[in-house]
């Protein structure tokens, strides 16, 4: 920590920021005295942890407001009543995806309709390439063997998507309209996206019951917050000519809304529909954790018996999902409406509609006729789950794999991972806390040092505050070895126009795929260990940090760089003393990403066993101890909320220093 | 108020900052524009008071920031004014409910914009039908409406185009239409043909003078380029740090600049394309001969007036003399030397 805090400070001493970073040396020499005298004996106990008797039983307290919203102000009276309606609702989908005995008794709707429609929306969409996506996808899918548990997972998210869209629409606009509703909403949105997600799953549970509906609800949840930022943005943005044409044409306060505001920002609207059905998916995969049925539940417990094929199996299902409904969505902003000729007959007007309803009615009569058009039993199936398996066995079990695996787990755990742990955890909470700070307040100023101070003291005062430092570890070490991979990963792939597309492309397909599918590399390779939690989060985090090294060094303006090349620096000089130092705003928002990715990915990885915050918020979710569960949820969000403040005001700050557009 | 004026505007303020009312009514009167904007708030519509009358086109013209854009949306109450008051056809602008003023807009008022304001997701034809759409008009009438209004602007055949495949001279057709499509009393115009260039800009002048002509409607029209404001002017409002400084006809603000700032204005002006002759006519000696039409310019007179040896030329409106014009004055004016 005091590493990584001596290291950024120096590109933020100037002599503007003098006595800033001159607070910020005596903050750390405090901690180093501070750490020092624990080593040799001095500090008493008290200093180095706060004692268990002056923790504030938060969890209690909590409980205890949540038992009484719950049963005294009849919040589950209410929720369990809203249950029966999403209930409803997901069963009408259930049945119709994969026939689930409920009404309206149709389903389920043969694979072959499914695919055939999905062919027909991605070449409405964009050509026979999405075409081609779409049908591949599904195909697989019922080939595969997985037909019934993907639909399960869609079921869901045909619910919570557009549940999500509706409720992030309407509250955009009343942000939009009301600017305090927009400064009440503004930081719960902020909590909200970096509160891991376990942290969603029990109240979830708790007030609408296990299975479908809890995790239609946690996804729902999960999913609103950019939908509310995109409408904001996207109404706001709307031409003032336009909103006056509207109002010279004699629009009312609603006409106005829905037929001038409404399409006008239809581009922003429509990118945060992409992001809700995103966000869905990767949390519906999640909803795993508390019971729901369907890819995820299937993957994790693939996973838990090291079934190497089947896991893969799974995870290029959900990678085609995720990648298809990207795609579509993606190509539904840019898709602009097509003029025709008057006169032109409503069936050539409607010609991919009627095409997919004729497709659809083909299939499912065909299917009548044809059994393996409607179902794909579960020995017609192409699975090679145990063919995979061995293969994969067999591989990692070769000898100079195994050498390299083995090796890299030795040097991370023996000489980085374990010693870097117990260097923080031996540092006394003060010391910890005034290092943050001064990181804190080095990079982005005053006011994320005060929120520094404040956010881990908070945490300190949970009584989860070893917990709490693991995860970090985690966090920090897997961050560390992403930054000395991405980093010169993306600064070579932007030496050329073609590469760094490539790579563009290829960092935005991975950056759709549930962070779930994360684990399999890893743990294919490394197993159920620790190393396998880093490696997870390694891959998670590189992602963003790739992707924004390339664009900020993409984006840095061509006369700078010609002026370098003028002056006759070579390309090295041209990197370290040009490109990079006009890059790093952007690259630090791709810090930023990294250290959230990398807080989701911690928590995510409980699973395979660690001992971090993410493994007791797991626990949490067997029982109903809503209240500990929130206290470790806020720990992990105050945490991350710290970096994020501190790095999105140091970006802001020097893009504008810089000159740079936002 | 004489009977034909239609929009009249009396002392109107239109102050933006933190509090206007409360500063306009604790504002000492003679506080300028400058010192306004010391105090944090800008005068975007500085105690203007000016008629409106009954087919005339009234041109605004002004520097951007000048505050004619300001002046205009106050005439429709785009903006609500901060002091002083403004009549539109008798009825008092800031007194009207939400619901009257709507209705106002739905029957008596058109509006073109710089940039257009087309709705990108609507045909060219949903765009002309969408003030009738507003109020209430059912399909089939609005869509011969909306026909008819496309057809008076010359873009027939691209009833279902959408703006974006539509150059700026046509988007801004469409915008026109859309204006024209409830038949309106009043018609604004903000700076219409600022956006398209040149030759562009020209021809559109011409079809808007046609349209003017066939119609015959009480217009507003907002303009920076003087070329344009005297090509369509009955009489023309220079404003300037949100006042104005002079309202007049263009041979009038040509001849007699009110301000130093308009004499700068129209210094550059060639003012022998603007001068008519009914202007320079003197009642009293007629001068012998053959008249001259009052409605010609003095440039238009200009081989006449170097040719001619009588020192008064009788000018005739509709072939009835209303009086002499001094040649040596128009001679004054044709050679720049006034």
């Amino acid at each position: 920590m005091a590493d990584v805090a001596n290291g950024l400070k120096v590109t933020a001493t100037g002599p503007a920021q003098w006595t800033r970073g001159k607070v910020a040396v005596a903050l750390v020499a405090v901690a180093v005295v501070l750490t020092v005298l624990r080593y040799v004996g001095l500090l008493p106990d008290a200093l180095f942890r706060i004692p268990e008797a002056m923790i504030p039983p938060a969890a209690v307290w909590l409980d205890a407001a949540f038992n009484f919203v719950k049963d005294d102000l009849g919040l589950l009276a209410l929720t369990r009543t809203l249950t029966e309606g999403l209930e409803w609702l997901l069963d009408i989908t259930a049945n119709l995806m994969f026939g689930k005995r409920r009404w309206p008794f149709l389903g389920p709707i043969p694979w072959t309709a499914v695919a055939g429609v999905a062919a027909v929306i991605g070449y409405y969409l964009d050509g026979w390439r999405m075409a081609a996506l779409g049908a591949g996808t599904f195909i697989w899918t019922a080939l595969i063997g997985q037909w019934t548990i993907a639909m399960e997972t869609m079921s869901v998210l045909m619910v919570a998507a557009p549940l999500a869209f509706f409720i992030g629409l309407s509250l955009g606009i009343l942000a939009w309209k009301h600017a305090w509703v927009n400064r009440a909403i503004k930081p719960i949105l902020s909590v909200l996206q970096t509160l891991p997600f376990f942290t969603y799953l029990l109240p979830a549970v708790i007030f609408f019951k296990v299975g479908p509906t809890a995790g239609a609800v946690a996804t729902t949840i999960y999913a609103i917050p950019p939908m509310i930022l995109m409408t904001t943005l996207g109404l706001q943005k709307v031409s003032p000519e336009v909103v006056e044409a509207g109002n010279m044409s004699g629009c009312t306060k609603w006409q106005l809304l829905r037929h001038v505001y409404l399409p006008s920002a239809r581009t922003e609207i429509l990118v945060g529909v992409n992001q809700v059905i995103m966000l869905c998916l990767a949390m519906v995969v999640l909803t795993a954790f508390i019971g729901m049925p369907g890819l995820g539940a299937k993957l994790l417990a693939m996973m838990g018996s090291f079934k190497l094929g089947r896991s893969f199996e799974i995870g290029v299902t959900i990678v085609l999902l995720a990648v298809m409904l990207d795609r579509m969505s993606k190509a539904w902003v840019v898709k602009q409406p097509e003029h025709f000729e008057r006169d032109t007959p409503w069936w050539r007007r409607h010609w991919y509609l009627v095409t997919g309803v004729a497709v659809f009615v083909f299939f499912c009569i065909a299917a009548q006729v044809v059994p393996v058009f409607a179902e794909i039993g579960r020995t017609q199936n192409f699975s090679q789950g145990k063919e995979i398996d061995t293969l994969i066995k067999a591989f990692l079990a070769l000898d100079p794999v195994q050498n390299t695996t083995q090796m890299i787990r030795y040097v991370l755990n023996v000489w980085i991972l374990n010693p870097f742990r117990d260097f923080l955890l031996s540092i006394p909470t003060p010391a910890f806390i005034l290092l943050v700070t001064a990181f804190a307040l080095s990079l982005g100023g005053k006011g994320p040092a005060i929120y520094a101070a404040i956010f881990f003291g908070l945490v300190a005062l949970s009584g989860w505050w070893d917990r709490s430092v693991i995860t970090l570890y985690s966090v920090i070490s897997a961050v560390t070895l992403a930054i000395l991979i991405g980093v010169p990963l993306g600064i070579m792939a932007s030496r050329s126009e073609k590469w760094s597309r490539r790579a563009l492309l290829a960092c935005d397909t991975a950056q759709t795929f549930p962070s779930f599918i994360y684990l399999i590399p890893a743990i294919m390779l490394f197993g159920v260990t620790a190393t396998s939690v880093v490696m997870s989060i390694l891959i998670f985090a590189m992602v963003p940090l790739t992707r924004y090294t390339i664009e900020g060094l993409r984006t840095v303006p061509p006369e700078m760089t010609e002026a370098a090349d003028m002056a006759g620096a070579t390309r090295m000089q041209k990197l370290i003393s040009v490109q990079l130092p006009l890059a790093l705003p952007t690259m630090a928002v791709g810090f930023n990403q990294a250290i959230m990715f990398a807080f989701f990915m911690v928590i995510v990885a409980a699973f395979i066993g660690t001992q971090d915050l993410g493994q007791e918020l797991q626990r949490t979710l067997a029982g109903t101890d809503l209240g500990k569960n929130f206290v470790l949820g806020i720990c992990v969000s105050l945490m991350a909320l710290t970096f994020d403040l501190t790095i999105m005001k140091w970006a802001t700050h020097r893009k504008k220093a810089l000159g740079l557009p936002d | 108020m004489t009977a034909d004026t239609v929009i009249s505007c009396k002392n109107a303020w239109k102050i933006f900052g933190a509090d206007p009312k409360g500063y306009l009514g604790s504002m000492p009167a003679t506080h300028s524009f400058d010192d306004i904007r010391a105090d944090g708030y800008i005068a975007g519509v500085k105690d203007v008071s000016i008629d409106v009358y009954r087919g005339e086109m009234l041109v605004i013209m002004g520097l951007s920031g000048s505050g004619k854009s300001t002046l205009v949306r106050c005439f429709s109450r785009l903006h609500d004014i901060t002091g002083g008051a403004i009549t539109v056809e008798g009825q008092d602008l800031m007194s009207l409910s939400e619901k009257e003023l709507i209705e106002l807009r739905r029957s008596k008022m058109g509006m073109v914009f710089q940039s257009f304001g087309l709705l990108p997701h609507r045909t060219v034809l949903e765009n002309v039908a969408f003030p009738l759409e507003m109020r209430g008009q059912d399909k089939h009438t609005r869509r011969e409406r909306a026909l008819e209004v496309i057809k008076l602007v010359d873009l027939e055949g691209r009833e279902e185009y959408f703006p974006r495949e539509l150059s700026g001279g046509q988007q801004q057709r469409v915008g026109i239409a859309r204006s024209l499509a409830i038949e309106p009393d009043i018609w604004f115009l903000d700076e219409p043909f600022s956006a398209l260039d040149p030759l562009i800009r020209r021809e559109m002048q011409d079809e808007f003078l046609r349209l003017q002509g066939m119609l015959g409607k009480t217009i507003v029209f907002i303009t920076h380029d003087f070329d344009e404001a005297l090509r369509l002017a009955d009489r023309i409002a220079i404003m300037k740090d949100g006042a104005v400084e002079q309202c007049d006809t263009p041979d009038q603000i040509v001849l007699n600049p009110a301000t130093e700032y308009v004499r700068k204005f129209t210094e550059v002006i060639d003012k022998a394309r603007v001068v008519h002759a009914g202007v320079l006519a003197q009642a009293g000696s007629t001068g012998d001969g053959p008249p001259v039409d009052a409605r010609a310019t003095v440039q238009d007179l200009a081989r006449l007036l170097v040719h001619d040896e009588r020192a008064v030329i009788p000018v005739a409106t509709d072939g009835k003399v209303i009086g002499g014009m001094d040649r040596a004055a128009a001679l004054d004016i044709l050679l720049e030397t006034s």
